[in-house]
C-alpha cells in the first residue's frame, strides 16, 4: 500500500537545536558571541585584531577560528586573547556542532565577548546558525559592489555589515548606492559600517555599537 | 563538502518520520528547497544512495521542488523573481521591495508503503 506522509520539518533542524544549546550556554555564562563571515580576504582577521586591540583592557574577549592553519590565531594568541581552533579540514563553513564542541576549550564564565571567524565564503555559512547571537557579514570594497545581488542569502541573513577598505574606494570604481539599495532591500534592519581597517576609517562607529551591545548584554545577564 | 551532513540530517528526518507511521519502505522523498536557501545540489543524490544503504530508505528518490527567489513590490504589490543583477520592479519602477520567498529548505512529504498485515486488517 503506497501513502505518502506528510512530514513538512525543517531539513537544518538538527543544526538548529544545538545551536540553541550554544546559544543557552552562551546567556548563562554572560557572552555576546559574534559570526563573523566574509569571503577570503574580506578582513575577517583584520577586523578581529583591531577590535581585540580597541577593547583589550575593557572587554574580556575569546576567539574561535574555523580554520585549516592556525596563522590567523597565533596572532591573536599572542594577544593574550584565549583562543580555540576549529580545524574544518576544509570545510566550507563551521556549523552548530563544531561550535558546540569547542565551547569547553575557552573560560566562557571569564569572558564578555566571543568572536567566531567563519570560514571565508559568502554561501554556505549563511545556512549554518551556529548559536551567536549577531552575525557579521563583512564585504570589501575590492569584492564589488555587487555581493548583495550576487549572495542574496548571505545579506539577508545578517544583523550587522561592516564594508571594509572604504580607503580604495577611490581607485576603484565603487557605486556605493547599489551596494547599500541592495542590502536594505534584502535586509531592511541591518546594521551598516562603512570602515576602513587600514586607515581606521569608521572604525569607532562599529566599536560603539558594539560596546553598546555588549554593556546591554552584561547587565542583562 | 556540507551536503553529507546535510544529507544525514534528511535522512535521519525521513527514518524518524517512517517509522513513526509504521512504514516498512521508504520509495521517495519530496523536498522543497528554496533559491536563497539553495546550499544542495545533485551530490545530495550521491551521498543519499551511500547513507541510505541497509535502511528502511534505501535506494529512495530524491524530488527536489525549487522554489524561486520573489521580491515584493510595496509600491504596486507586484511579485517577481528575484534579479541577481538589480532589485527593481519591472512593473513600477520602484525600489521600495522586500523579499517574499524563496528561503525554504524542508522535507514536506515522504511516499512510502505501509505494512500490508497492518494496512489490511
Amino acid at each position: 500500500m503506497p501513502n505518502t506522509i506528510p512530514v513538512v520539518e525543517n531539513i537544518m533542524s538538527a543544526n538548529d537545536q544545538i545551536a540553541a544549546q550554544t546559544r543557552i550556554q552562551l546567556d548563562r555564562a554572560g557572552v555576546l558571541a559574534l559570526n563573523i563571515m566574509a569571503s577570503p580576504g574580506g578582513g575577517k582577521t583584520s577586523v578581529i585584531l583591531k577590535t581585540i586591540e580597541a577593547f583589550h583592557d575593557e572587554v574580556r574577549m575569546g576567539v574561535m577560528d574555523g580554520d585549516i592553519v592556525p596563522i590567523d590565531l597565533e596572532k591573536i594568541a599572542d594577544m593574550g586573547i584565549p583562543v580555540s581552533l576549529i580545524n574544518t579540514g576544509g570545510n566550507c563553513h563551521l556549523d552548530a556542532n563544531m561550535v558546540h564542541g569547542a565551547l569547553p576549550s575557552l573560560p566562557l564564565d571569564d569572558l564578555d565577548l566571543l568572536i567566531i571567524e567563519n570560514v571565508g565564503n559568502l554561501i554556505c555559512p549563511a545556512a549554518f546558525k551556529l548559536g551567536t547571537h549577531l552575525s557579521v557579514v563583512i564585504a570589501s570594497v575590492p569584492e564589488g559592489a555587487d555581493k548583495p545581488y550576487k549572495y542574496p542569502a548571505m545579506f539577508k541573513g545578517a544583523d550587522v555589515l561592516l564594508l571594509n577598505k572604504m580607503d580604495l574606494c577611490e581607485y576603484q570604481d565603487f557605486d556605493v548606492d547599489y551596494f547599500r539599495h541592495g542590502v536594505e532591500v534584502l535586509n531592511p534592519s541591518l546594521t551598516f559600517f562603512p570602515i576602513s581597517c587600514r586607515t581606521g576609517e569608521g572604525f569607532d562607529a562599529w566599536l560603539a555599537w558594539l560596546r553598546d551591545r555588549i554593556a546591554q548584554r552584561s547587565s542583562a545577564g | 563538502m556540507h551536503e553529507l551532513g546535510v544529507t544525514q540530517s534528511l535522512l535521519d528526518i525521513a527514518l524518524h518520520h517512517g517509522r513513526q507511521a509504521g512504514a516498512v519502505r521508504i520509495n521517495e522523498l519530496n523536498l522543497v528547497v528554496g533559491e536563497l536557501s539553495s546550499i544542495v545540489d545533485d551530490s545530495v543524490q550521491f551521498y543519499w544512495d551511500v547513507l541510505s544503504q541497509g535502511t528502511i530508505a534505501q535506494g529512495a528518490r530524491l524530488n527536489f521542488k525549487r522554489v524561486p527567489a520573489e521580491l515584493r513590490c510595496h509600491d504596486c504589490d507586484h511579485h517577481f523573481p528575484l534579479n541577481r543583477q538589480e532589485y527593481v520592479c519591472p512593473n513600477c519602477g520602484s525600489g521600495n521591495l522586500t523579499v517574499a520567498g524563496g528561503e525554504e529548505f524542508f522535507l514536506e512529504s515522504i511516499d512510502v508503503d505501509m505494512d500490508e498485515v497492518r494496512t489490511e486488517s
